[in-house]
């Protein structure tokens, strides 16, 4: 399995939170473009979103822990290629500068970038929300009678639906990334960013790849089924009349832009066709082109450890005869912008470091998050886009600290969930019993007379109570853990006594 | 009046006396001899972490009032102390008593290693795991840490090495954490036991006796889930190791 992952490990480009949304099975939390009054409307099923999802993960202890493994494997190699680099902590301190300083005055550098690549012969269209980035794309498209395209990864194009809008628009969309295109034929939402097939075995992809592409039964050998693949796509790269990619770095000086890939597919995806229509969000822009050379060396070291993706494509404007088409999204980043606590997550460059190091993501799956980017970076961005929906993702964090230390842009991604826990406690998207507890607590141990009176009466009552009524369906704690033991007397008791008081 | 005073956490003083009472026989064989402020209570971070900031508010500002007229507030919990230092400032924003208060609360280890500057003698012949907890490693910095690449140093550690007899054991994931993370223990309790049992085996595979560490809410989690198991694996405190080690 390892091998047919790596086999196919471009690090993320596109963007942002939400679910494509699976066809066949309905997520209710699917990130479903900005619509803050949604935050009117909860319900307790979907604050228990997360824990309910992971708990069926967990429920799998084989799986589970196959899968802990495997992501942990990625962590490890990076942990070995950023250790034979002595300016990796450098490195990270002027990424997180150089995002900063450009989040500081955005709208300068992309009209700046905008400017070059017309200068350049794009043509650059603007859309504030997912709907009108969809229909800018497909608007291209319709105008020139375009009915095949092939897309390689982008998130961005995954967080709008791009592919169920342009398939109700009657366009074939082809997934040309290879963990992608499983996961298209699944009909299911990637569960991780740079391997969105992650958590699926070799011997299903066999099967799946038996069922719909005719390979021979049984086949699970990595090679074998990625030359498979290979041929599938290669018909569909060959038939198709556009081509979409996403955009890792978009360069305001040079008005070019960068995509990286693994597979080359980008590169494919716009050089047979025509056409090619690039998406990105406004956070990926970058001032200078001399400002890749400190991204680069963190992407992909990061994202897989690898040393650079095998793809590193510029892009200056259109080919010779061809058209290019830059869609610039907003879709709420203009929001998380004006927020100081959370500004900072738009300097994340999607590589998915937080989630392979994430021991909360390594043990119940990216699906158990329900939007297009899991774990960490995945559960600060959700609430953003429907904090109601996203209210369990927040908690979905033992807030280890781990993330903010892998993330090669840092990004506070941990303090970013505390902040956010804030919020929707303000906004009493909380669940009902944290809440009740929370205010009970907080009662007594405000008040140094009821937090010694409460305290001896518990230690007295689970010194006492039957094991039967301690341990009942409703103590989670006590499912698979003993409590401590309840000592008679408590350190302050035992201190004033040893005091003579 | 001392001018160290011991803040030991609330679930400390009521279900591990034997952890405080550790740490203050631990600081008077170093000649430190703390005050016990006997209103303090509990920082505040079990309703914070909740998400329930306006319950932990009053918390903080009492923590405050306990402790503000001393010159360190020593506490033998990573997290307590990460809490005060770090996270009040989204509890009581404009607070003036915040920015000295920060400078003076310091983790047990934290204390002993940077202010105290000891190096404790004794014996301690057992096969140790050493169990950072997450806050005392990335919020605290008592460690580098497996992320990050700076030069390596763990102020536990340091405090640990020189005992007579004492093998620190290699984990395979030095430092994973382990699952505890306050409420969601409770409330993602599938995924915090599967972190626990398997911090557990990261243990057992090193031939670790026991699994020491600086928070006794990890340790609590991790016990929890040993003695259901009946394992012999057992839990102790840095502060209760060394205390018996220098005994």
């Amino acid at each position: 399995m390892r091998a047919t992952h790596e086999a196919h490990l471009p690090p993320a480009q596109g963007t942002d939170a939400a679910v494509q949304p699976p066809p066949q099975t309905p997520v209710p939390m699917n990130g479903a473009p900005a619509h803050p009054q949604h935050s009117l409307h909860t319900s307790s099923a979907q604050q228990h979103e997360h824990p309910a999802k992971a708990a069926a993960f967990v429920a799998n202890d084989a799986r589970l822990h196959w899968h802990d493994q495997a992501v942990w494997f990625i962590r490890a190699k990076r942990d070995r290629v950023s250790s034979a680099f002595p300016e990796w902590e450098q490195l990270r301190a002027l990424g997180s500068q150089i995002k900063a300083h450009t989040l500081s005055r955005l709208a300068d550098y992309l009209e700046h970038f905008e400017k070059k690549a017309v200068s350049l012969g794009a043509q650059v269209h603007w859309a504030l929300s997912a709907e009108e980035h969809n229909r800018v794309v497909h608007s291209i498209l319709a105008s020139r009678g375009v009915r095949r395209v092939v897309k390689s990864k982008s998130m961005l194009t995954e967080e709008c639906h791009l592919n169920p809008y342009l398939e109700s628009h009657g366009i074939e969309v082809v997934d040309t990334d290879l963990g992608e295109r499983i996961v298209q034929l699944r009909r299911e939402p990637p569960s991780h960013i740079v391997m969105p097939a992650i958590h699926l075995k070799k011997e299903e992809i066999g099967q799946l790849f038996h069922q719909q592409l005719g390979a021979p039964a049984g086949l699970s050998d990595p090679k074998a089924l990625t030359e498979l693949a290979r041929q599938h796509l290669r018909e569909k790269f060959l038939g198709a009349q556009a081509g979409i990619t996403g955009v890792n770095f978009a360069i305001s000086e040079t008005g070019g832009f960068v995509v990286c890939t693994n597979e080359g597919n980008a590169d494919l995806s716009t050089a047979l066709p025509p056409l090619h229509i690039a998406c990105m969000g406004i956070e990926k822009i970058i001032p200078r082109a001399k400002d890749l050379a400190i991204f680069l060396r963190v992407l992909a070291r990061s994202a897989t450890g690898q040393p650079i993706t095998s793809y590193t494509s510029h892009f200056h404007g259109p080919r010779p005869g061809g058209e290019l088409h830059i869609v610039i999204v907003d879709n709420g980043r203009s929001r998380i912008l004006q927020r100081d606590e959370y500004r900072r997550s738009l300097h994340c460059i999607r590589c998915g470091a937080c989630m392979n190091t994430c021991p909360v993501y390594r043990r119940s799956g990216g699906h158990s998050y329900g939007v297009t980017v899991p774990g960490p970076i995945g559960s600060v961005l959700a609430p953003h886009l429907n904090p109601a929906a996203h209210a369990s993702l927040p908690f979905a964090s033992t807030l280890c600290g781990s993330c903010s230390d892998v993330c090669p842009v840092k990004i506070d991604l941990h303090h970013q969930l505390l902040v956010w826990r804030g919020e929707l406690g303000r906004a009493h998207l909380v669940p009902i019993e944290k809440r009740v507890g929370s205010a009970i607590g907080g009662w007594i141990l405000a008040r140094t007379w009821a937090y010694r009176f409460f305290g001896k009466l518990m230690r007295s009552l689970l010194r006492r109570l039957p094991r039967a009524l301690v341990y009942h369906r409703w103590n989670a704690w006590g499912r698979q853990r003993e409590l401590p033991d309840a000592p008679r007397y408590s350190f302050r008791e035992i201190y004033r006594r040893r005091r003579g008081k | 009046m001392s001018d160290v005073a011991l803040f030991v956490p609330c679930y400390v003083d009521q279900f591990y006396p034997q952890v405080g009472l550790a740490t203050l026989d631990l600081l008077d064989r170093f000649g430190i001899h703390a005050d016990f402020p006997e209103a303090q209570t509990c920082c505040g971070q079990p309703m914070a972490n909740s998400g329930c900031f306006s319950d932990a508010a009053p918390l903080a500002r009492k923590f405050l009032d306990v402790f503000s007229g001393y010159r360190y507030v020593v506490c033998p919990s990573g997290s307590c102390t990460s809490m005060v230092r770090h996270h009040y400032a989204n509890l009581l924003p404009g607070e003036p008593r915040l920015a000295a208060i920060g400078g003076k609360v310091y983790e047990l280890c934290e204390f002993l290693h940077d202010v105290a500057g000891i190096k404790p003698r004794g014996r301690f012949p057992h096969r140790v795991g050493l169990h950072q907890s997450c806050h005392g490693l990335r919020e605290l910095r008592l460690a580098s840490g497996s992320e990050r690449r700076i030069a390596a140093f763990d102020k536990v550690r340091d405090l640990l090495e020189g005992l007579e007899g004492i093998q620190l054991v290699d984990l395979a994931r030095p430092d994973e954490c382990c699952g505890f993370g306050g409420t969601f223990a409770v409330s993602e309790e599938a995924i915090s036991c599967a972190m626990g049992k398997d911090r557990i085996a990261d243990h057992e595979r090193a031939g670790a006796e026991i699994i020491a560490g600086a928070d006794m809410s990890c340790l609590m989690h991790l016990s929890g889930l040993l003695r259901r198991e009946h394992k012999h694996l057992r839990v102790m405190h840095v502060a209760e190791l060394l205390a018996e080690a220098t005994a």
